[in-house]
């Protein structure tokens, strides 16, 4: 480089954090060098319990209860965080440093207006033109494309939403021009096109501001868009460390790579703008007695994976059938790929029908036990296609390849055939229709668990091959988490909160939602540090 | 045809060697028996001694070596018109079961995967016509009609329809309840080929021990009618009319008039036995494999 290098802002050295549990002390960051420069972005990745948001928070030479920064020294520009008094410390937190947390919603005040809480960030810090505030507020509302910056403000918390809140965060972040901004997974809750929107207001305040920023995030692909370097953190310790170009393209780590390979499994980027699915306001039941959907209103972009949750009995098996054409809806329009579809299975044209398939829950019932496996594979090719001997055969083999399943299974009839080799026969049959739509219900909950991974993988693996869109019905939150762009909560037959994945599972807006997590058992990913 | 079908196909006599290892004796014995009245049936002019109707020695003749089991109340061979008592009456019973099946698993499979109006129509003429009795029904509509042979069959017909449709209904009503039918019905296929390609198979089982017993209700029916004058009608020689002809020689003691019973019961029973075994076979897990 040309230019002299930008002085140092934040740099760690030798840092160790601690927490004392019950089965003694634990060292949840050991030995961890770090260096931030000025205008610049440094990403800390990991997975959960990687030691990320500890290291975030020593940045303010705090530790969270329980915890302690037993060792090393945390240098603002010089200066020894640790060894400052308390009451200089809280000038610096905020002041200097500020923090952006995961959950935005518990970091407002809930009875003061979004804009009054920025002013008063700001005089806390010693500014005093609480018109000049105001502006810059706005401003700043403005660039993290909040809608209607100019009056956005004057709403309290809970009206707003939880990316919008995530955002007014990031700007109250600004109110007292920090020197380093701590994200701490800011854009979880965002969804795929505003993240990206955010996160470019993000990297473009830091740089016009010439300040330095710590990323924080688990998802890779959010952070080699935001950072110029990249951490690699693991169980405490530093992986890897790079320019974020050089490492997302020669990481030298395994670890690096298994990352990497986790995130080209996991396709973010696709195109949200068309929509292959559109259902407006559908109701739909049994008879005129027992209405099942109420206004269901439903988009699944082409190419993402849409995620139906809820308990049984909510209607999402329901809300597949309608959309299949096996049970007719009372009201509401259905589009399927910019097209009307008739509501009435025999009303819509084989090609349609070819264009949405579904597989079922229960391979035992989907599958024909009178019916080969070659059968069963024969007959949709042969209608969609027209294929006829070596043709056919190679069209079988192929998909057969594609589900990973082998040749010698042909003559087998499902009888004789595993659980999930059974439900992967179900989904050679669905992508032999070439289908833009598949609907997967409940695909995995009659299989054990490490059977239902290889099924996810498998459909991940599709995904990214045929850029079939997905809407994946399953109450099982942690499939949803890993195989979902898009998440629909049902509830009784509603619609109670639609959002990305990370969103609604993140920061959920629903107290349905929340009870649907809560009751979920699953390991603590540290989402309310 | 299908390789799978060829396969089935080449494999029958294999199968069946192995189906009758677990065959009990009283099934092997029963095979054997519905073998020989087959074998009788389809040869009854080379096997009978003498022509159907032929009168060929003075009536009630005892049993002797020119006329092995005697003569009836006419004068005609007693085997001969046993031999061939079995033909017809097994070949109508036949047919008339066929039809039965054919229009009755159609229209209840079809009742079964509609559902609606279709279902409801169906099921309540059925309803209708099971309703009046079998025999009374048989009778009333064969003094309307007259009694010729296709009438027989008609009628007969009509009857076990009923009964096959509220079968094959029930069967149907559990496999039109699985996803494969919703699978195919979204991939367009028309109801006919849902039926028989999707349905039918796994109905299949039940449906052909169903077809024994079914046969057996026929023949008896048959049987009945004919002995009471209504059914197969001389000279055509039938196990029903047979009974009643020489009924008369019982009060001598004879046993004759009893051989055309014994013929109707030997063959009820054999081919009860043998729908009962195949029931078993096929109820057991893994009976198509």
């Amino acid at each position: 480089m040309h230019q002299p290098e930008p002085p140092i802002l934040l740099e760690m050295r030798n840092l160790r954090v601690e927490a004392a549990g019950k089965t003694g002390v634990v060292e949840l960051v050991r030995g961890v060098n770090l260096t931030l420069r000025r205008g610049e972005v440094l990403g800390l990745i990991g997975e959960s319990g990687a030691g990320k948001s500890t290291i975030g928070l020593a940045a303010l030479a705090y530790a969270r209860g329980g915890c302690r920064i037993s060792g090393g020294e945390v240098l603002l520009e010089g200066l020894d965080l640790l060894a400052l008094p308390g009451s200089a410390l809280r000038n610096f937190r905020g002041g200097r440093v500020a923090y952006v947390a995961q959950s935005a919603a518990a970091a407002f005040n809930p009875s003061r207006r979004i804009i009054d809480q920025y002013v008063e960030a700001a005089r806390l810090h010693g500014r005093n033109d609480t018109a000049n505030i105001r502006r810059e507020a706005i401003s700043r509302y403005r660039s993290l494309r909040l809608p209607d910056p100019e009056t956005i403000g004057q709403r309290y918390p809970h009206e707003l939403s939880g990316g919008q809140l995530q955002r007014a965060m990031v700007a109250m972040a600004m109110a007292a021009s920090p020197d380093l901004i701590v994200f701490d997974e800011p854009t979880t809750a965002l969804d795929v096109t505003t993240q990206r929107e955010v996160l470019i207001a993000i990297r473009d305040l830091i740089s016009q501001e010439h300040i330095g920023g710590l990323f924080i995030s688990h998802d890779l692909a959010v952070v080699s868009q935001m950072a110029d370097r990249i951490m690699v953190l693991r169980n405490g310790v530093v992986v890897e460390e790079g320019e974020s170009q050089e490492l997302m393209a020669n990481p030298r780590e395994a670890y690096t790579r298994a990352l990497l390979s986790a995130l080209s499994h996991h396709r973010r980027s696709h195109d949200t703008s068309e929509a292959v699915l559109d259902v407006r306001a559908l109701d739909a039941g049994y008879g005129a007695a027992v209405r099942i959907l109420q206004e269901v209103d439903l988009r699944v972009a082409r190419g993402s994976v849409t995620a139906i949750v809820g308990e049984s009995g909510s209607g999402k098996s329901t809300l597949a059938r309608v959309i299949a054409g096996l049970l007719t809806p009372q009201a509401g329009s259905i589009t399927f790929e910019g097209k009307p579809l008739p509501h009435t299975l025999g009303r819509r044209d084989r090609e349609s029908l070819w264009r949405i398939q579904y597989v079922h829950q229960n391979p035992d019932a989907a599958l024909n036990p009178s019916h080969t496996v070659q059968e069963l594979l024969e007959r949709v090719v042969v209608l969609r296609d027209g294929l006829r001997g070596s043709q056919l055969r190679e069209r079988i083999r192929e998909l057969l390849a594609m589900t990973e399943l082998g040749e010698q299974l042909l003559p087998r009839r499902p009888s004789q055939l595993s659980g999930g080799q059974k439900q992967r026969v179900c989904i050679a049959r669905a992508i032999a229709a070439r289908p833009s739509l598949l609907i997967c219900d409940e695909v995995t909950s009659s299989l054990d668990p490490l059977v239902a991974r290889g099924i996810i993988d498998l459909l991940g693996k599709l995904q990214a091959e045929l850029g079939v869109s997905y809407m994946f019905i399953t109450h099982d939150l942690s499939i949803v988490e890993s195989i979902a762009d898009e998440v629909v909560v049902m509830h009784k037959g509603r619609v109670v909160e639609t959002g990305a994945t990370s969103q609604v599972l993140g920061y959920p807006e629903s107290d349905y939602t929340a009870a649907l997590i809560a009751a979920v058992p699953r390991f603590d990913r540290n989402w309310l540090q | 045809m299908t390789a799978g079908t060829r396969e089935a196909l080449m494999s029958f006599p294999r199968r069946l060697a192995g189906a009758a290892a677990d065959m009990s004796w009283g099934t092997r014995l029963s095979a054997l028996i519905i073998i020989l009245y087959g074998f009788a049936a389809l040869f009854a002019p080379w096997i009978a001694p003498y022509g159907e109707s032929e009168i060929v020695g003075p009536p009630f003749e005892p049993w002797s070596r020119t006329f092995l089991l005697g003569t009836d109340n006419l004068g005609r061979d007693m085997l001969t018109r046993l031999i061939y008592g079995i033909r017809n009456t097994i070949a109508i019973s036949l047919v008339a079961t066929l039809i039965s099946f054919l229009v009755g698993v159609t229209l209840g499979l079809l009742s079964a995967i509609s559902g609606g109006w279709v279902d409801a129509a169906l099921s309540r003429v059925v309803d209708t016509l099971m309703a009046v009795p079998q025999l009374i029904f048989a009778l009333l509509l064969l003094s309307v009609f007259g009694t010729s042979i296709p009438v027989l069959i008609a009628v007969i017909t009509v009857i076990e329809t009923t009964r096959v449709f509220r079968l094959s209904r029930a069967l149907g009503m559990d496999v039109a309840a699985m996803d494969y039918i919703d699978v195919a019905r979204m991939r367009g296929e028309r109801t006919g080929w849902i039926i028989r390609r999707e349905m039918l198979p796994n109905v299949a089982g039940t449906l052909v021990a169903e077809f024994g017993l079914r046969f057996c209700f026929v023949f008896l029916l048959i049987s009945a009618l004919s002995f009471m004058g209504l059914g197969i009608q001389p000279p055509t020689a039938d196990l029903g009319s047979m009974v009643r002809d020489n009924a008369s020689l019982i009060t001598y003691g004879d046993i004759t008039p009893l051989l055309p019973a014994a013929a109707i019961g030997f063959l009820t029973i054999s081919v009860n036995f043998v729908a009962d075994w195949y029931l078993k076979t096929t109820a057991k897990p893994d009976a198509s494999a």
